[in-house]
């Protein structure tokens, strides 16, 4: 894996004259909009999930943005971070959401008003 | 128009071109996530996304980060997504158009244009103060001549260690949380019961 990062980085070259970081946060806040326009919409509690996972993605490619502006790698770490987290979410959420299925078929979001079992 | 053309004076037309096509596809799936009815497309629509943001990484020097994205985004999160769908059996389409709120929709879609405005004018503060010294590349730049792989492991196992140490522990934690959540009641009870016939 690291080889193939590693022939990634050779196959861009760092003095290429690149997009500037503008157009990249635009990219970003609509793919925020969108996602959080989508878990304000839908009822399907996985598809909200969903919905999560790109608003994530569109702080990432922030995130990302800034540390190429600033040439300061600490910006990468910070995604790396939030990748692992996001990881841990979907397995927990994903297994909550189970859990529920498991107790009632169909579940919208509207269905999971009680909290006890 | 004025503004791609005015982009395509600065930049060379490679690095425009995929930048283009890797938001378009970055946009297009992220409708999908949002507009399909079924949920297995909307998956795949965030598998789209996934890998438009891979490129996107790619283009702006995180190498490792996207064959990261690839890995754990499309390899494993959206593969957990596909195994529950499909374990649920959920995946029958959503009668979208049924609208337990009143004017959830519209609310919602008002509150979206005014996030992305409030997100545009942000960007539009950054655009505007581009040349601010707090922008430029600063006492944290690091050497470019190092791999990016490098530079990464650097920061993570030196100024991030404990962070990194704490990340495996909440990792445990989630499965740990994923396999008590997975248990069913009645299995419990069973295994209950087992260990009392055992120590009798």
């Amino acid at each position: 894996m690291t080889a193939f990062a590693a022939a990634l980085a050779t196959a861009v070259p760092d003095h290429a004259q690149t997009v500037s970081s503008g157009p990249y946060l635009v990219l970003a806040a609509l793919v925020f909009t969108i996602g959080a326009v989508g878990l304000l919409v839908r009822r399907n509690v996985l598809v909200m999930f969903m919905c999560v996972e790109l608003m994530l993605n569109a702080v990432n490619l922030s995130f990302v943005t800034f540390a190429r502006q600033l040439g300061d790698v600490n910006g990468q770490a910070a995604v790396f971070f939030v990748l692992v987290v996001a990881a841990a979410e979907v397995v927990v959420g994903l297994g909550i959401i189970v859990a529920i299925f498991r107790r009632r078929r169909g579940a919208t979001a509207d269905d999971l008003h009680i909290l006890h079992g | 128009m004025l503004a791609v053309l005015a982009l395509l004076q600065q930049v060379g037309f490679a690095d425009l071109l995929v930048f283009v096509v890797a938001g378009a596809t970055v946009l297009a799936g992220a409708l999908g996530v949002v507009l399909s009815r079924n949920p297995v497309h909307a998956a795949l629509s965030l598998v789209v996304t996934l890998f438009g943001v891979a490129i996107l990484f790619v283009s702006e020097q995180a190498q490792f980060l996207a064959v990261v994205q690839v890995i754990v985004y499309a390899g494993a999160i959206v593969v957990l997504f596909l195994f529950v769908i499909m374990l649920l059996g959920v995946d029958k389409s959503e009668a979208i158009e049924a609208e337990p709120l009143t004017a959830q929709r519209p609310v919602a879609i008002l509150l979206g244009l005014l996030l992305l405005a409030e997100l545009g004018l942000l960007a539009g503060v950054h655009f505007g103060h581009i040349a601010d010294p707090a922008l430029q590349p600063g006492i944290n730049a690091v050497d470019t001549h190092q791999q990016n792989v490098a530079q990464l492991a650097q920061v993570i196992f030196t100024r991030y260690l404990f962070p990194f140490e704490a990340t495996s522990v909440l990792l445990v934690i989630a499965v740990v949380g994923a396999v008590v959540l997975a248990r069913r009641p009645d299995s419990v009870g069973r295994a209950e019961h087992e260990m009392e016939e055992v120590s009798t």
